[in-house]
């Protein structure tokens, strides 16, 4: 436990429309979701004095400042942690809330990810990526799949995983996505559907690899006293933390290329909630890649390292089992909003809001973020 | 080669690289060695994360690793690479106790496992720059 434990809480959440098309801008996006956001809360825009853009998709402050009227802004931060920005973010708005700071914290993020730029050139873009630019991009390493699939091909060839075990993962998510309105990809997948599709870096085949979506995500959180005065129950923080892998510009050079920040961040995030991995009812992986999945339950303590694979059999992972996973259709079914939609899901389970996909009882639940080669957020929630 | 023909991302080497680059356009490998503790690093820069010394020079690596992990990329991410695909990348240890990521080259992707002894060769990209692959080593 520490002393921010339970001081901040989620009080509001908003989603666009999900889509391969917004025809809208990224900035209308990330408005469109903080207005649902606010409204949820219970807040006028002008209530909100904290604000966490989305820097990547060339979110900034000021953006909220003039389309909300804000008088006063007193907290704006960027967490650059790519996939793991908005997880990230919630300790920094913790922090803002707790301190007394700022009131009411905004997260953000808004993104033409199907309809704009395409991973490959995107990449290159991004100051961090700036050392595989030079280095690796000239030789064909572009884009994350190709990235990532060394990792998965070590973790292959050190214990065994196999490509059917990584199916798994996206059948599961798949049958969730099934589950819920907004999702992108509702046809049923079963294994051997993941088998025959098509290889993109073996051994991560297309369904192995999340989607490209357009749509915007947003969540307000508030001081958890303050929360109590407001018109949804607080979903509190219990605990947040980020972690940095060794070598987080370049996979190539690290140490033990089958561990992620992730292993860095899970015993800090665990501690200041005071609970364990068998405490957490319903958890919401971060899903670039199945494999991504496999690996952080593992960096989480769900199972041993190399133990992954056989983890994610037998309907664990799924519905009814013992820790579900991405009961939203994740990134991998139910849209790419850079994990911010992993929040929105699990604060939906921890109200039992989750539609058919609730987890029943569902009390403590855990949510990751993943990005930029290897950077992990955990927060663990509560209502 | 026409520099303008060439369609694949090129290098733009810094201060602190530009020593690895023209080492490759004279076909040797060069590593970074720190002044102060005497550690290899890769990729370059400009400290060392064990002693901290920005005092540093460039050896010439044996050009011999072992196979550490890889990827066979079906799928062309930017245009330039679709008439190299499937394209095998290799991430490789080399003798020097750092990694390379190259295009390897030449090798069966049946005969691929941890460990596979591999040597650097060299091929131009264009007038400027020359990059790196992997080969079976002989």
């Amino acid at each position: 436990m520490s002393e921010l434990t339970g001081k901040g809480a989620i009080t509001g959440i908003g989603e666009t429309d999900y889509s391969k098309r917004s025809g809208k801008s990224v900035i209308a996006l990330q408005m469109e979701a903080s207005l649902k956001a606010i409204e949820d809360a219970g807040l006028s825009p002008k209530d909100i004095d904290g604000v966490l853009p989305y820097a990547t998709a060339g979110g900034v402050a000021e953006d909220f400042i003039t389309n909300f009227g804000i008088e006063d802004l007193r907290f704006s931060a960027t967490t650059p942690l790519g996939g793991a920005s908005c997880v990230a973010g919630i300790q920094s708005a913790v922090m803002a809330v707790a301190t007394g700071v700022a009131n009411h914290v905004l997260i953000a993020i808004g993104r033409n990810g199907a309809s704009g730029a395409r991973v490959g050139a995107r990449v290159q873009q991004m100051p961090q990526f700036r050392t595989i630019g030079e280095f690796e991009m000239p030789l064909g390493a572009i884009a994350p799949p190709q990235l990532y699939a060394p990792m998965a091909r070590r973790h292959m060839e050190l214990y065994g995983t196999t490509s059917r075990q990584l199916g798994e993962i996206a059948v599961t998510v798949r049958n969730h996505a099934r589950l819920n309105e907004k999702s992108l990809m509702t046809k049923p997948m079963t294994i051997d559907d993941h088998q025959a599709s098509r290889m993109i870096s073996d051994p991560l085949r297309l369904f192995d690899c999340c989607l490209e979506s357009d749509g915007g995500a947003a969540f307000v959180i508030s001081s958890t006293e303050r929360a109590k005065d407001m018109p949804r129950p607080p979903i509190r923080v219990l605990g947040v933390a980020e972690g940095h892998p060794d070598s987080p510009s370049a996979i190539t050079q690290r140490d033990d290329m089958t561990t992620l920040g992730t292993a860095k961040a899970a015993p800090k995030a665990f501690q200041m909630a005071g609970v364990g991995p068998a405490d957490i009812d319903v958890a919401e992986i971060y899903d670039c890649f199945t494999y991504i999945v496999m690996c952080q339950l593992e960096d989480l303590g769900f199972c041993k390292k190399g133990e992954g694979g056989s983890f994610v059999e037998g309907g664990r992972i799924g519905l009814g089992g013992d820790l579900p996973i991405n009961t939203h259709g994740g990134l991998l079914s139910q849209a790419h909003i850079v994990g911010l939609n992993h929040v929105v899901e699990l604060t939906k389970q921890l109200r039992g809001d989750g539609g058919k996909a609730q987890v029943e009882g569902a009390e403590v639940g855990l949510v990751t973020g993943y990005g930029d080669m290897g950077d992990g957020a955990v927060a663990i929630l509560a209502r | 080669m026409d520099a303008q023909a060439y369609d694949k991302p090129l290098p733009e080497p810094d201060l602190d690289s530009k020593p690895f680059w023209d080492g490759l356009n004279n076909h040797k490998l060069m590593l970074q060695h720190c002044g102060g503790c005497g550690r290899i690093r890769h990729y370059p820069r400009p400290v060392c994360d064990s002693c901290y010394s920005m005092d540093v020079d460039w050896v010439e690596a044996s050009g011999e690793g072992a196979l550490h992990s890889w990827t066979i990329t079906h799928h062309a991410f930017l245009h330039g690479f679709k008439k190299d695909l499937p394209l095998l990348l290799a991430t490789v240890d080399l003798a020097e106790g750092v990694r390379m990521n190259c295009q390897l080259k030449g090798v069966d992707p049946a005969d691929l496992n941890i460990g596979l002894a591999v040597r650097v060769a060299y091929e131009a990209a264009t007038e400027e720059v020359t990059l790196p692959v992997f080969v079976a080593a002989q």
